[in-house]
């Protein structure tokens, strides 16, 4: 059956910021969806708040609404779009939950707007983790056996009839399941369920059997309306049952089931998403399968595109977003082609012949005092996918894409080295589930452990272990060589083991450069195979390419027109994501229609970089030296772009230009410069501008001293980093003793820096572009934080809302100098802070930053495309774009923040960035825009209710105006000893609490009675104290809406007092474009 | 396993690849095919259509769950070699008994690993299927290559008569060494099928038939009694059954004469099921002719569409020869299914008997269940048959 003619237009709901968990996997997803959708001819709807999404860009879809995804604000899309249909399983679980709501709350009805691809009936029994164990039980499916208890002799008779200890204990309606645990012995049981019952509002646990350690499978399935099914890949947990499938490496294909046993799974598979009943598209299924019976029970479901099915998509080939977008229009799978071999139909399952592992990337350095046990919750940031010919080159690819300074499954690079932790240690790091527990299996058998001994402890297939122990014995074999005496056929064996040339040089005790040279000379060369759907039965169109060493090279002749390779930044990290994906794919895009063929190098499953028609040719390789060389070489580019990718590429330029490649765009000599210290003054000297009081120190004496000549407060920070790691604001000289380490170990024997802190400056983001001639600024973004916030997690706006003519004037002539001066061929970000009317430089990039995109979707100009065509040679002039636009709306920027996942971290906004993502608020109106971006990042700002007001005595003349205003508008103040006399003595009701360990109620409590409606709590240090930190974790588990700084809380109450007095209305990006000024 | 020997895969074409031996010491020729089901290795070597085949799997690491008996398609595997890119140094699962290399090191059968079997599959895949040899005597590049040219064609062979029974037999329900039972783990029902009201005999044709095809009529309402592929029609029809299955089996189908004939004369008297080999051989009973695939269908991701329903399902394939679509149509036969990758016949029904066939393997074994459903079309054709309606 054909498309369907009845719908008109489509409402596609995007996944918002970017959290853990939701990470840019459904930028890919609804990125992949409108494309599919236009090209069938429908009107496409988009609504999501996050701007530095490509789905966002003005051509994707027909209206792109960046707006909150809240059910208010997309009833008026609604209302004015009139959709005849709602795609909702491709923006994630935010886009299915408010789909729900919209449905809940009568709305689609209301508008005529019909549910397609799964239905509101499926995505309940789906998501209702009741309905759907009776649902599988139904249909002679195994689950978990568990019973829900309401007292101690209850949960004694659930526990016999369940069976054997150990038992999981899940208290009801707990936050984050506090209070629950694994009990193996009754006597755990009975405190643990007593105290379950105590804990849970409705005094009810459930107790359930325990499937630690078992095996964990997921099924990546598709449907159609004529209920064909297909399975488009099997994926195996490396990691036991235990550990959230987000936070576990997991293997693609199922490396360990027999036949028999993987069609029991498909079949199951199959009648799973038919009971639950989802029409059309994909779904994600998990099983659990016992290793000592093969009992096989299943865990869950998802009834969309899932993290897991962009994973499969890369995994195979086969794009499962676009099909399921096209199946939800009505077409079948056998009336859609198979874009890679394009004879064949895409109703079939892809057979692949080689193996990808994805390993999670996390982030606890970021998060101190939260727990780095990986546990049923997910905490990592951020993924890379590796493909090899066998588990063991994959896995030590996958290793080396992570950039966590792991080189593959060791041999050198961190956690890798010839000294063996004590037993204890390797024990403890292989028993609980950790992030490091990987190369902590490397220690165990270098010390001796046998697989049956490391199964025991991890519970990790023996397979899995045995092919590891595989690659330790060749690292052992190595050892006995030097590369003049290692056989060749001995060093091609490693090289299909998976081991870099940088793994080698440390075994071998030589140059990396050197291993690399006698390789080639010995004929040991990369070949490159493709990834076809089909295990080459069929052939393939599509160039999409992982490395390996084979017999074969199967790269594609070029079609004569140059080429231009793109690095990409490897695994999403906090400080590097989306954003430079954005500028990526951009770059593709931009050189593509210059006649260019693209080269895209990238480890990072999740995005729309490592989609196999975003660039020419696209190679699914970690992003390190030798993988980058060896593509170069291979493709003969005539350049590579590395200003696009964050970081990564960064680090690799020099080394890439000493080897040959050209650089194009701005210098690598030019982006080191800018975090010269010595060239960099220089620069600012050239230019006549002038930055903080500043220092460079090699060691920690010399840093202190530094410190010390400069003056308290300054900025304590490591050079070559993003995201602001290891970076300090310290008023101390003890506190900087506290932390100068740490400075230091974020990047060992490069220097730190010191700067003077400019406290209560204004601080300004300004990103521009420059051909080398001509300098044009994209934007200049104000924060509403005062200088020493990162600007990651600052709150902006733009244009500048406080600052004056002239002073602009001023910071326009800076940035142009600077681009001169830099010589800057492509984008370059500046940070500059202005206090008592001064400018200061405090930064300067001469490459993306995290703001192109917003800034791009705020004039309507793509910048990251000017500036990919400007480092080929284009001119601006000749590229139309020479004049700085300047929105006539307002614009804010506000952060996401993860808090919530990691318990015990300190919570406050400083220079170390810490939000994983970010929301755009636009309107015509300021206050609007600073609500709606609040709305959107979630919490929205509150119009009525309680206000908690606790602030450092710098603030409190100012807090005492905000108290005013916010009691005025119908606020109850409430506050804490020094603020609440503070503001009595100034004649402002308040209501006083006791502080926290003094007494009861506290504010904790009224947040989580529900009764506290803002939090506005401005730091009296460094880091907040204990019971400042309690009030900011409570607010942040109950969705409180919380400021912590004054700045933050004035541009809250401006957002309210608009709420109160101005309509909201939506505006799609489209209509606001050319709403722009020019300089 | 002590340390690995050398061994080598030399092609008709003069390509020779040298890996590691495993299995059997052996040097055996045979013809050259590649099978992409990423699971199910087991099944394959003991499918005797592979008979005088050395399989290539695309899939790069073989052996990891081991062997298990139940999973056996025959009581020894039938491929004549086996090629992998790496073998499993272990096994990995709580049913197996025994590892892969004992497995084919028992039965005589030899292995090559290390080899690029992706690059093996490209040649095959582009020009065509080919004799070769596979040695772990330390043959030089030039025997190897002999050998290869030297085997006799697959085209114009009778393979079935090696592997066929040479008696009639009945295949028990109740004996455990047949292990009727359908793999489900302990706690999963979903596999059970309703009680049958009554049970059917069927004169099963042996020409290779894999073991799953018995367990599945069993399963499905059929009391089975096996003959060797050289019974006559006169015995089938002495033995009065209710429905007449036609297995699968290795070789060329237009060099079986005899079969064909036999069929012919069943074909008015009996409801008839034929799979693979067995629809081949209803093809040549219709008057229809089959030809050489260039380098065959084998693997389980095949599409295949049903043309009177629409509906496609993913199948479980073997085979180098196929049905050619015009030939059976003045016999009666109807073409009903296809497959979508290059349009070939993928299944027949005559346009008045009730007699219809697949090319495919709805049985499994390994591969994807999607076609179960037609052991039970067959029973219903049966109990039509028997109850006169049809």
């Amino acid at each position: 059956m054909p498309k369907r003619t009845d719908l008109k237009s489509i409402l596609i709901i995007g996944a918002g910021p970017i959290v853990i968990g939701q990470a840019c996997e459904f930028d890919y997803s609804g990125t992949q969806a409108c494309k599919a959708l236009k090209e069938e001819g429908y009107r496409v709807i988009l609504v999501n708040s996050n701007p530095a999404t490509i789905m966002t860009d003005p051509e994707f879809a027909d209206v792109t609404y960046i707006e909150p995804l809240t059910v208010e604000m997309v009833e008026k899309i609604i209302a004015t779009e009139r959709p005849s249909a709602l795609l909702p399983t491709l923006g994630g679980q935010t886009a299915l939950n408010l789909s729900m709501e919209l449905f809940k709350a009568g709305i689609l009805e209301k508008y005529g707007v019909e549910m397609i691809g799964a239905k509101p009936d499926a995505i309940n029994k789906g998501e209702d983790r009741e309905l759907f164990k009776q649902c599988m039980l139904k249909i002679g499916l195994d689950v978990a056996r568990s019973r829900t208890v309401k007292s101690m002799d209850e949960a004694k008779a659930a526990a016999e009839e369940i069976g054997s200890m150990p038992l999981i204990i899940r208290p009801s309606f707990t936050l984050g399941g506090s209070g629950g645990g694994i009990a193996y012995n009754v006597e755990e049981f009975e405190a643990i369920v007593a105290n379950g019952l105590d804990l849970s509002p409705v005094h009810e646990v459930l107790i359930e059997e325990c499937l630690l350690g078992w095996k964990e499978y997921e099924m990546e399935v598709m449907r159609d309306h004529k209920d064909q099914c297909v399975v488009i890949c099997s994926i195996e947990n490396f990691d036991p049952m235990g550990v959230h499938t987000g936070d576990s490496i997991t293997v693609a294909p199922a490396m360990t089931l027999s036949d028999k046993e993987y069609q029991v799974m498909r079949d199951a598979s199959f009648a799973v998403i038919r009971e639950i009943g989802v029409e059309t598209g994909g779904s994600n299924i998990q099983f659990s399968l016992d290793p000592k019976t093969g009992r096989q029970v299943v865990i869950e479901m998802n009834p969309r595109v899932s993290r897991s099915s962009a994973l499969a998509s890369k995994a195979t080939g086969f794009p499962i977003a676009k099909i399921a977008a096209k199946l939800a229009v009505g077409y079948t799978l056998d009336e859609l082609r198979n874009d890679i071999t394009r004879l064949t139909p895409a109703s079939f399952e892809p057979t692949i012949d080689y193996v990808v592992t994805k390993i999670p990337r996390f982030t606890f350095e970021k998060f101190p005092g939260s727990d780095p046990t990986l546990t049923s919750a997910m905490k990592s940031v951020g993924e890379a996918m590796a493909i090899g010919r066998t588990f063991k080159e994959s896995m030590q690819k996958a290793l080396r894409s992570l950039e966590t300074g792991a080189r593959g499954f060791g041999a050198g690079g961190k956690l890798g080295g010839d000294e063996l932790p004590d037993d204890q240690t390797i024990r403890r790091k292989l028993a609980t589930p950790n992030s490091e527990r990987i190369l902590y299996i490397r220690y165990a058998y270098l010390a001796g452990y046998t697989v049956d001994q490391i199964f025991d402890l991890t519970k990790i297939d023996p397979w899995f272990l045995t092919q590891l122990h595989e690659i330790t014995e060749m690292e052992k074999a190595l050892r006995a060589h030097t590369l003049a005496s290692i056989p060749t056929d001995l060093l091609r064996r490693a090289k299909k083991f998976g081991f870099a040339d940088a793994q080698l040089a440390h075994i071998l005790k030589e140059d990396v450069l050197a291993v690399r040279a006698a390789r080639k000379q010995r004929g040991v060369q990369t070949t490159y195979r493709l990834v076809d759907t089909c295990a080459a039965e069929f052939e393939a169109f599509t160039p999409y390419y992982y490395s390996s060493y084979g017999d074969e090279n199967e790269v594609m002749p070029s079609k004569g027109k140059k080429k231009i390779m793109i690095l990409g930044g490897g695994p999403n990290r906090i400080g590097q994501g989306i954003e430079f994906d954005y500028c990526c794919v951009h770059a593709s895009f931009a050189l593509r229609e210059a006649g260019y063929e693209t080269v895209m190098v990238n480890s990072n499953p999740e995005t729309v970089s490592t989609d196999y028609d975003t660039s020419d040719r696209l190679y699914f390789e970690p992003l390190t030296l030798e993988d980058v060389l060896e593509v170069y070489e291979q493709e003969q580019c005539e350049g590579a772009i590395v200003q696009f990718g964050g970081q990564t590429p960064l680090n690799l330029a020099t080394a890439l230009k000493a080897n040959g490649v050209n650089i194009i765009g701005t210098s690598p000599e030019s982006i080191e410069a800018a975090e010269d210290r010595k060239l960099f003054s220089a620069i600012l000297a050239a230019t006549g501008l002038k930055s903080p009081a500043h220092r460079t120190a090699m060691n920690e004496a010399d840093a202190l001293a530094a410190a010390h000549d400069i003056g308290f407060p300054v900025l304590l920070r490591p050079s070559f980093v993003l995201g602001g790691r290891g970076m300090f604001i310290v008023y101390s000289e003890q506190e900087f003793k506290d932390v100068v380490r740490q400075a230091f170990d974020v990047m060992p024997d490069k220097p730190v820096l010191i700067d003077k802190f400019l406290e209560d400056a204004i601080e300004l983001d300004v990103d521009c572009i420059s051909d080398g001639e001509t300098t044009v600024i994209g934007g200049m973004l104000e924060h509403i934080e005062y200088a020493g916030v990162h600007s990651g997690d600052a709150s902006m706006v733009m244009p500048p809302h406080t600052l004056g003519a002239d002073m602009l004037a001023t910071v326009r002539r800076a940035a142009h100098a600077l681009a001169k001066e830099l010589k800057v061929v492509g984008l370059m970000n500046v940070q500059f802070a202005i206090k008592d009317g001064e400018l200061y430089v405090l930064e300067v990039n001469p490459r993306a930053s995290r703001t192109v995109p917003f800034v791009a979707k705020a004039i309507g100009v793509p910048l990251a495309k000017l500036a990919a065509r400007v480092m080929t040679g284009s001119k601006l002039k000749d590229l139309g774009f020479t004049a700085e636009q300047i929105p006539n709306h307002w614009c804010v920027k506000e952060a996401v923040f993860p808090f919530v996942r990691f318990p015990g971290a300190t919570i406050t906004l400083s220079p170390e960035m810490r939000s994983t993502g970010e929301v755009m608020g636009i309107d015509a109106d300021l206050g609007v825009a600073f609500a709606k971006a609040q709305a959107a990042a979630k919490p929205g700002l509150p119009t009525k209710g309680n206000v908690f007001l606790s602030v450092k005595d710098a603030d409190k003349p100012r807090a005492a105006a905000l108290a005013r205003e916010l009691a005025a508008l119908g606020f109850v103040v409430h506050s804490t000893s020094g603020t609440a006399q503070y503001l009595a003595d100034q004649g402002i009701q308040v209501n006083r609490l006791q502080k926290i360990d003094e007494g009861r109620p506290t504010a904790v409590d009224m947040i989580k009675n529900g009764q506290m409606q803002l939090i506005i709590n401005t730091p009296s240090g460094m880091i907040p104290r204990k019971d400042e930190n309690k009030i900011r974790a409570a607010a942040y588990a109950h969705s409180v809406c919380i400021m912590t700084t004054i700045t933050g809380a004035f541009a809250a109450l401006e957002g309210i007092k608009a709420l109160k007095n101005k309509a909201i209305d939506v505006k799609p990006i489209q209509k606001y474009r050319g709403n722009t000024r020019g300089v | 396993m002590s340390s690995p020997k050398p061994a080598v895969l030399a092609l008709e074409d003069g390509s020779v690849y040298r890996g590691l031996a495993f299995g059997a010491d052996a040097t055996i020729a045979g013809e050259c095919v590649f099978n992409t089901s990423m699971t199910g290795y087991q099944e394959i070597l003991s499918d005797p259509s592979y008979f005088g085949q050395i399989v290539t799997m695309t899939a790069p690491q073989i052996g990891n769950y081991g062997i298990t008996a139940e999973d056996n398609e025959a009581l020894r595997p039938m491929a004549s070699g086996f090629v992998v890119r790496e073998l499993s140094p272990i096994v990995s699962n709580w049913r197996s008994t025994v590892s892969l290399h004992d497995y084919l090191a028992k039965h005589g059968i030899p292995g090559i690993s290390e080899v690029d079997t992706r690059a093996i599959t490209k040649k095959l895949r582009v020009d065509g299927a080919m004799k070769c040899c596979l040695s772990t005597l330390g043959l030089s590049d030039a025997e190897a290559i002999a050998q290869a040219k030297g085997w006799r064609d697959m085209a114009g062979s009778d393979y079935v008569q090696d592997v066929s029974c040479k008696e009639p037999y009945i295949w028990s329900a109740e004996d455990p060494a047949n292990y009727n039972g359908i793999y489900q783990p302990v706690g999963t029902t979903l596999g059970n099928l309703p009680p049958v009201p009554r049970r059917f005999r069927v004169a099963a044709f042996d020409f290779g038939a894999k073991h799953t095809i018995f367990r599945k009529l069993i399963r499905h309402g059929f009391d089975v009694q096996v003959f060797p592929s050289n019974a006559t029609a006169e015995q089938i029809k002495e033995h009065a059954p209710d429905g007449v299955f036609l297995s699968n089996g290795p070789g060329d189908p237009a060099a079986l004469a005899y079969v064909h004939k036999t069929v012919t004369g069943l074909v008015n008297d009996f409801p008839i099921f034929g799979i693979c080999l067995g629809h081949q051989m209803l093809t040549h009973a219709l008057g229809g002719t089959t030809y050489k695939l260039k380098f065959g269908h084998r693997g389980g991701n095949q599409p295949v569409k049903n043309l009177e329903t629409g509906r496609v399902s993913i199948t479980a394939q073997n085979h180098g020869f196929a049905t050619d679509p015009k030939s059976i149509e003045k016999g009666g036969g109807i073409v009903t299914e296809i497959n979508l990758n290059d349009n070939t016949v993928e299944g027949l029904r005559h346009k008045s008997l009730p007699i219809f066939s697949v090319q495919y393997h709805p049985e499994a074994a390994p591969g994807p269940n999607d076609a179960d459903p037609l052991f039970n079309d067959f029973y219903r054709l049966v109990e039509q048959r028997k109850a006169g309606k049809i």
